[in-house]
């Protein structure tokens, strides 16, 4: 049996969540196949940061256009995903992170960037007030925030399914193969034709890059999070420092995210990852020397992600050089949370017309080819 | 320094497989949560079978025996900790096959990495959770907690109590509670009533283990003779009042039925403890007889993951006899698997081993017949999930919204996310799952355990890295 279509997205997380409803928005018929369910990796895995602190200037544009999609999330998805603008703020703890910062913001500033500020000690301090004094300063942006992935993945889910895509889980793609003009894929026993392909399958990205015949030069990360017992509500903010991995926000729940980019372990077969605790144990100090208080709270749980990740840390965001029909959008190498709504929307762009006006070049899939041609 | 062996638990297998890998000159570290060697089923075994301890009569025989394993464990060599809390186990090293494995343990505040060549879980089964509405008011707790209160310190309920389950231990509980003085006010017996059907097909073999039988029949006996009310066919429990208990009420054919309750001690049954083998991503198998998950063992007790052993009721709840068989099959294993003993002699001793184990389930199937898992119909209302307060109206809502897996109801609803990490919930939520999508229990699995396995304070993961630089 061959289900014909217009667009196939593989990956049911939240980027291929995000341009499947998109396109569907446009009128395009869309299916979604995704081998476990939606979210299971990286989107649910995140501490979803919504932020454009401290961003390559290359992903600016797409992270500002998202900001502002963030405030209005409801519009696109009817729930506003537990988006809370509580600022993001990365801490300056010595002088080398003041004078890093406050070069980043200068030259923000001279592109005409001015999403960033710093803030000196005092408003730091009245900013997060549970905080141990002695830093610096702070670069902050007050339209910052974070979200509920959760929220977020159901609110994309259901907006898809009211939209009409087709949403098909425990579907792994088994094959796919450019025909003439249009591209088979095979998926849980289904033969799935469409024009356009979108591979938006994370982790496993290199995977379908591969098998489409556009071999790419992609890595895995294995970033571990930690969730503390509930607390009172202190904590605004999200907190980064410069120099230091550190991430940690108080959620909703009155819980602690603490994370900031160490490694957990890929497991053998490399379907998942474990979490690596003398390399947490290792990474504490940071958070301690901030926030002392934290050292009686209970660790609940603790996991470590599957999210692809190129050498230059900037996703793959176009259409495939080689493959043609193909378009990438994966490897967000740990911060791509806050790009959903507008990646998505470049992403309908190229499905509906072949062109969008958002500046793609930094994220040129060519740049990370390989010679090898698939078998 | 590296020990041979890393044992986690010291119950009955855990101290049997120490006092035999100890025999064997082989290096052992024992980590247990209790201050003193027992497990459950011995728990303050050594306080309380010193001379003139009245608790040791009320405990019974079976009982007291645990004091002589423990007196031998003692005595064994081994390092034994106790008040050790495992919070994390991984295999050390990058390769898939190094045979190391680092344990993390907590103890006073201090957390440290234990570094060991084999791991054998013995930590035992907990009880398995049953839902019913008002399951969480205060003055409903298991029949398991109100014996680790006996055996600990001699406390017994304050004022009557109901008793309400199926199985051994809420017979056993009855039992030593009346010897004790402890008041009964009426015994809610939840197994099925057609006993004899269920059970006959199994009475033969039980027969090899006739001393196990005459002593539940002497309980049973007790109950019946001592005149307290006792009701059987009981269904649809529920546990009724404000901030505390006040009333129960249950089905039986004859109708429903009420009473003033103050306590209410619940049992149905354990469930093997595996946590720490699935957080390990071991295989697991459904055992359709005991409504439950347990790891997939060799004939030597060593899981998927080589060097991983697990032996007692954590293999599979066979009682403590068959605990201490098991622990001397694992530590025969180890054995082997560590190269001091060869494989022939090994597998010699491994045969009495066999025997021993067999004999000591001889009883276990009769017992499986007699008291199955409760499989009633769980109403909307009922909690499910203590730890996020979610009721099963809410988990079958969420079963129903996409695929039959644990591992997306629990990130939709949060069930399973909780300080418990779905000790409670997990079965139930499986249960619920496999019902809205009419798929058999064994084809839904369980959601993915995330570390730790005991929750750890960030002061003690912390210290770790200190200690270690």
């Amino acid at each position: 049996m061959k289900a014909r279509t217009d667009l196939i997205v593989i990956g049911g997380g939240l980027h291929g969540l995000s341009a499947a409803l998109q396109s569907a928005r446009r009128g395009l018929r869309v299916v979604l196949l995704e081998g476990a369910f939606t979210g299971r990796h990286a989107s649910g895995a995140t501490a979803a940061g919504v932020r454009s602190l401290n961003r390559a200037v290359e992903e600016l544009p797409l992270s500002l256009e998202a900001q502002a999609q963030w405030e209005d999330m409801t519009t696109l998805v009817g729930d506003d995903c537990g988006f809370h603008a509580g600022g993001q703020v990365q801490v300056a703890m010595d002088a080398d992170a003041e004078a890093r910062i406050k070069a980043r913001i200068a030259r923000l500033e001279a592109l005409g960037m001015h999403h960033e500020c710093w803030i000196g000690p005092d408003r730091l301090a009245e900013l997060v007030p549970v905080m141990q004094p002695g830093a610096l300063g702070a670069a902050y942006v007050a339209r910052d925030g974070s979200a509920d992935p959760h929220r977020t993945i159901r609110a994309f889910r259901a907006a898809c399914l009211d939209t009409g895509v087709e949403i098909l889980e425990n579907h792994t793609v088994t094959w796919l193969a450019r025909e003439e003009t249009r591209w088979t894929v095979v998926a849980g026993g289904i033969t799935h034709v469409a024009p356009t392909v979108v591979n938006a399958a994370g982790a496993w990205g290199r995977q379908i890059a591969k098998l489409a015949g556009d071999p790419l030069d992609v890595g895995i990360k294995n970033s571990m999070m930690i969730v503390t017992e509930r607390c009172e509500p202190c904590l605004g903010p999200v907190i980064s420092a410069q120099n230091r991995k550190l991430s940690f926000k108080q959620t909703a729940d009155g819980t602690f995210l603490i994370g900031g980019g160490v490694q957990g372990r890929l497991r053998p077969g490399g379907g998942s990852a474990s979490v690596d605790f003398g390399a947490l144990s290792g990474a504490m100090s940071t958070t301690l020397a901030l926030f002392p208080w934290v050292a009686d709270l209970r660790l609940v749980r603790a996991w470590a992600g599957m999210e692809a990740a190129t050498a230059d840390l900037l996703p793959v965001i176009g259409p495939s050089r080689r493959a043609p029909g193909l378009i990438h959008v994966f490897g967000f190498s740990g911060h791509g949370f806050q790009l959903v709504p507008s990646v998505g929307r470049v992403i309908a762009d190229l499905a509906e017309t072949g062109r969008t006006r958002t500046e793609l070049s930094a994220f040129d899939p060519g740049r990370l080819a390989t010679n090898r041609k698939a078998a | 320094m590296t020990f041979d062996v890393a044992i986690i638990g010291a119950g009955p297998a855990g101290m049997q497989a120490a006092c035999d890998l100890r025999a064997r000159d082989l290096s052992v570290v024992v980590l247990d949560e209790q201050p003193a060697p027992g497990g459950q089923i011995w728990r303050g075994v050594e306080r309380n079978c010193q001379p003139g301890s009245h608790l040791a009569q009320g405990l019974g025989a079976e009982y007291r025996q645990g004091a002589d394993v423990a007196r031998s464990f003692r005595a064994s060599g081994a390092d034994y900790r106790p008040l050790s809390r495992v919070w994390q186990i991984e295999e050390s090293g990058k390769e898939a096959t190094t045979q190391s494995w680092q344990v993390f343990v907590t103890r006073e505040g201090q957390a440290e990495v234990i570094e060991a060549r084999r791991v054998l879980l013995a930590i035992g089964a907990q009880e398995r959770p049953v839902p019913f509405p008002g399951w969480t008011r205060p003055g409903v707790m298991t029949v398991g907690a109100a014996q680790i209160l006996l055996k600990s310190g001699g406390l017994l309920p304050e004022g009557p109590v109901w008793i309400s389950g199926a199985g051994p231990l809420p017979l056993l509980y009855a039992h030593q509670l009346r010897k004790l003085g402890g008041q009964i006010e009426g015994f809610l017996d939840t197994a099925p009533r057609d006993t004899l059907r269920r059970g006959l097909p199994h009475l033969n073999g039980a027969l090899r283990d006739w001393k196990s039988l005459v002593k539940g029949l002497g309980w049973q006996a007790g109950i019946r003779l001592s005149g307290l009310r006792r009701e059987t066919g009981v269904t649809q429990l529920r546990a009724e009042g404000g901030e505390r208990l006040e009333r129960i009420r249950w089905q039986t054919p004859e109708g429903e039925k009420s009473a003033a309750a103050g306590v209410l001690l619940i049992h149905e049954g354990l469930v093997p403890s595996v946590h720490p083998t699935l957080s390990l991503q071991c295989e697991h198998a459904w055992s359709d007889t005991q409504k439950s998950l347990r790891p997939v063992l060799d004939a030597w007790g060593e899981t998927t993951r080589s060097g991983l052993f697990v032996a007692g009721d954590a293999a599979g709840i066979d009682g403590a006899k068959a605990a201490l068989a098991k622990g001397t099959l694992a530590a025969i294993g180890i054995a082997r698997s560590l190269g001091v003993l060869e494989d022939t002699k090994a597998r010699q001793a491994r045969a009495a081993g066999d025997r021993a184990l067999s004999k000591a389930r001889a009883a276990r199937p009769l017992l499986d017949s007699l008291y199955p898992a409760p499989e009633g119909k769980i109403s909307d209302d009922t909690i499910v999930c203590r730890c996020e307060e979610l009721t099963a109206g809410q988990i079958r809502a969420a079963a129903r919204r996409g695929a039959a897996d644990p591992n997306r109801v629990k990130a939709e609803t949060r069930a399973g996310m909780g300080p418990c990490q779905g000790r409670q919930c997990g079965y139930t939520v499986a249960r619920l799952i496999a019902e809205a999508h009419d798929l058999p229990r064994a084809e839904v699995g369980f959601h993915n355990i995330r570390p730790p396995l005991k929750p750890v304070t960030l002061g003690e993961l912390a210290s770790l890295g200190k200690a270690k630089t």
